[in-house]
């Protein structure tokens, strides 16, 4: 889809460049890339996450020169040098912070529109399989990352999660020493969680680079669906995309700095203003919000064992998606039902997500007892989980099955047609009008 | 559409999910701050009363130790002046200094010696390790003020409900252990202490800190009447700056930012209009 490179060195230096190392090729054919005309909003969350991404490298590596990763050190170094003696030190360490969770925000906003539009088939599994990997090395960073100010909730939350692998058969046990560097959480362990803090990033930008390699061999994916068939289905990605992504990732930065300016504190949780005590442990341990609904399906499952593989294959499951999903019609719009069992699946990620928040005997109906089952009464936070994991998991079965009877709608001819003609070949439904202003 | 309402849900509720936690204390008390609203600021005659309370009163149990003589005169900060940008050379920073005796070395002999503090010093600790600490108090070591007011649910509220609610009202039939003091806005179980009727356990919890506050205890210097009531006000506002001293130039930044960023989003808005003003899409 790429096609013929339209790059002509036009004087000496640039044709003897170009017979030895085609970089201004490379850049000019880069930012010429045919892009489907009909992309909409939701297609600009690329962009929006790489500006996420060397946000969180540039404030994290100005952090680094301040911070002290000891367990004496570590909490002072951030909340007494880093927030107080640094020049503007409240604002980096509030763009990194909280940088997290836009960065999560954005990226589950991007996966979303990837599964709504079908983005993951034929020809895009590499792409997608990438961006998943991408996901899981965000989770771990992000991880790794709120341990390092050394309070209550990053102790105890590395304590909780770092467990989590001693419950593998076998070799958890010296997983998790390796990991801490010894027997309990401490020194080395933070040592430790710092190094990988600042070599992970780098890793997740070595696969972003695959990821937009693997993305420019078919070419973007379009809200309809439907295949690029001419040069005419395309705008060049300069100026047409350059300019409305700088819009989108405007508008995304004045969210962005509303938080760091005025609610600095919205995702922080109190006990973490704490610095870090082995001895006393928090009435109440969770994690950060992106990280909650699998929280949620791990405490679910009453074994150790077993939910840490449901978390696991939470995960697992949207990396076969590709290979689960085997419908013909590529987007959602045109598969009225399959829309109504993905709108149903994010309310079940966002319930698990409040359900993770939540203590697990908390009840749902305040002060309704009814009866235990398997360790919990039915009106319990923990039930909700089970059941809303239940839905979660049973999605990718359904994703599987629907081809099957599913009726879909008629899908136009080209990606351009329904533009084109006005809405004349738009199936029913407005699912198309958001488009028309592009 | 579906996924437009599914993902502005999505949005609504990954920004705003609360962690609400069982709680057994009272919520704590209504109080109105002159910093609450996106670009309220602190009063500064109320940080100056507040760090009277702190010095007269918490700080004979209570570490701030995050905070340094100097960041009282820093901008924002109880006793900053415009005179002295330099808050070092801020006389009322020197004088407050200079009242404490800070541990140190003798530079000729080596022995532990006290010196009168210089504006560079952090607030001392009143104990010299937490077990002293510990010790002095009943077992329970006084929080370190630093970030007090940050972490607790409630922030400076918080800390003037405790404040206020320590020993006020102790219902009849509930028996409170000796060495310990009933605060309904601090978090516990009581059940063990209630002699009533077991359905109406009062909420609330024990704290080892008695009654730390009462009427006419600080004098203010600018004739404020010294009700509790203002006091406890006063040193929860002094503590909110503790721990956020970097508000007030996080405000004022962050309102040119906004009125930067609109401006440069409207700019690319009709950037795009522009070029995709022939394009049919």
């Amino acid at each position: 889809m790429s096609g013929p490179s339209i790059y002509e060195p036009k004087t000496a230096i640039e044709r003897w460049l170009d017979s030895r190392l085609p970089i201004i090729r490379f850049g000019v054919d880069f930012m010429d890339f045919p892009t489907p005309r009909n992309l909409n909003y939701w297609w600009t969350f690329g962009a929006i996450l790489a500006f996420c991404l060397v946000a969180q490298i540039v404030t994290g590596i100005v952090l680094a020169m301040h911070y002290d990763p000891s367990g004496a050190g570590a909490f002072i170094s951030v909340e007494q040098h880093i927030m107080r003696d640094v020049n503007y030190g409240w604002l980096i360490r509030g763009i990194h912070a909280n940088g997290a969770s836009m960065f999560f925000l954005a990226v589950y906003l991007h996966m979303l529109r990837g599964i709504y539009y079908g983005s993951y088939k034929a020809p895009r599994e590499v792409l997608w399989l990438l961006g998943c990997v991408i996901y899981v090395l965000m989770m771990a960073t992000a991880f790794m990352g709120y341990v390092l100010p050394w309070g209550q909730m990053s102790f105890w939350g590395a304590k909780v999660i770092t467990n989590l692998l001693g419950a593998i058969p076998v070799i958890g046990p010296t997983i998790t020493t390796l990991l801490w560097g010894g027997f309990a959480v401490d020194d080395p362990t933070l040592n430790r969680f710092f190094s990988l803090h600042y070599l992970l990033p780098f890793v997740i930008a070595a696969v972003v680079v695959l990821h937009v390699w693997a993305l420019h061999v078919p070419g973007n994916s379009n809200p309809t669906g439907v295949a690029v068939k001419s040069k005419s289905d395309t705008l060049p990605f300069h100026p047409y995309y350059t300019v409305k992504d700088g819009f989108a990732v405007s508008l995304f930065i004045i969210l962005f700095a509303t938080i760091v300016f005025f609610l600095p504190d919205a995702f922080a949780k109190v006990d973490n203003e704490v610095m870090a005590n082995p001895l006393v442990t928090p009435a109440h341990i969770v994690p950060e919000w992106y990280l909650l609904p699998f929280y949620a399906i791990l405490r679910a499952i009453p074994d150790k064992l077993g939910g840490v593989i449901g978390l696991g294959g939470a995960i697992a499951l949207v990396f076969a998606l590709p290979w689960i999903d085997r419908s013909k019609v590529r987007s959602m719009r045109y598969r009225p039902t399959a829309r109504i069992f993905f709108a149903f699946w994010v309310l079940s990620a966002l319930v698990l997500g409040w359900c993770g928040s939540q203590e697990p005997d908390g009840q749902l109906f305040p002060g309704v007892t009814m009866f235990n089952l398997i360790d919990y009464d039915i009106n319990s936070v923990t039930w909700v989980s089970r059941i809303a994991a239940l839905y979660y998991f049973a999605f990718f079965v359904i994703l599987g099955l629907l081809p099957m009877w599913e009726k879909t709608r008629p899908v136009p001819d080209s990606l351009f047609t329904p533009v084109l003609s006005h809405g004349a070949a738009v199936p029913a439904g407005a699912a198309l009008a958001p488009e028309k202003k592009g | 559409m579906a996924l437009r309402l599914t993902l502005a849900a999505a949005l609504a509720c990954g920004l705003a999910l609360p962690v609400m936690a069982a709680t057994t204390q009272d919520t704590p008390m209504e109080v109105h701050w002159s910093f609450q609203s996106p670009l309220g600021m602190y009063d500064q005659a109320q940080l100056q009363r507040g760090y009277k309370v702190y010095r007269e009163v918490c700080s004979s149990c209570h570490s701030m130790n995050m905070v340094a003589f100097r960041n009282l005169g820093d901008k924002g900060g109880p006793f900053w002046n415009p005179k002295y940008p330099n808050p070092n050379e801020n006389p009322v920073v020197k004088a407050i200094a200079a009242d404490y005796q800070i541990p140190d070395i003798d530079s000729d002999t080596g022995e532990a010696i006290k010196r009168p503090g210089t504006s560079a010093d952090y607030f001392p600790n009143p104990y010299a390790n937490p077990t002293a600490g510990k010790a002095a108090n009943g077992g329970a070591l006084p929080p370190d003020m630093s970030l007090l007011a940050k972490a607790r649910e409630g922030g400076p509220a918080y800390i003037y409900s405790i404040v206020m609610g320590d020993d006020a009202h102790i219902p009849a039939g509930l028996v409170v252990p000796p060495g310990k003091h009933y605060d309904p806005y601090i978090a516990g179980d009581m059940t063990a202490y209630w002699k009533g009727d077991p359905n109406k356990v009062p909420r609330g919890g024990v704290i080892a800190m008695p009654p730390p506050l009462s009427p006419g205890k600080v004098q203010f210097d600018d004739g404020t009447a010294s009700s509790m009531d203002q006091e406890a006000r006063d040193v929860a506002a002094f503590l909110e700056w503790a721990a956020d001293p970097k508000m007030e130039e996080r405000k004022q930044v962050g309102v040119a930012a906004m009125i930067f960023l609109v401006l440069f989003s409207g700019l690319l808005w009709f950037s795009y209009r522009g070029v995709w003003r022939d394009v049919e899409h």
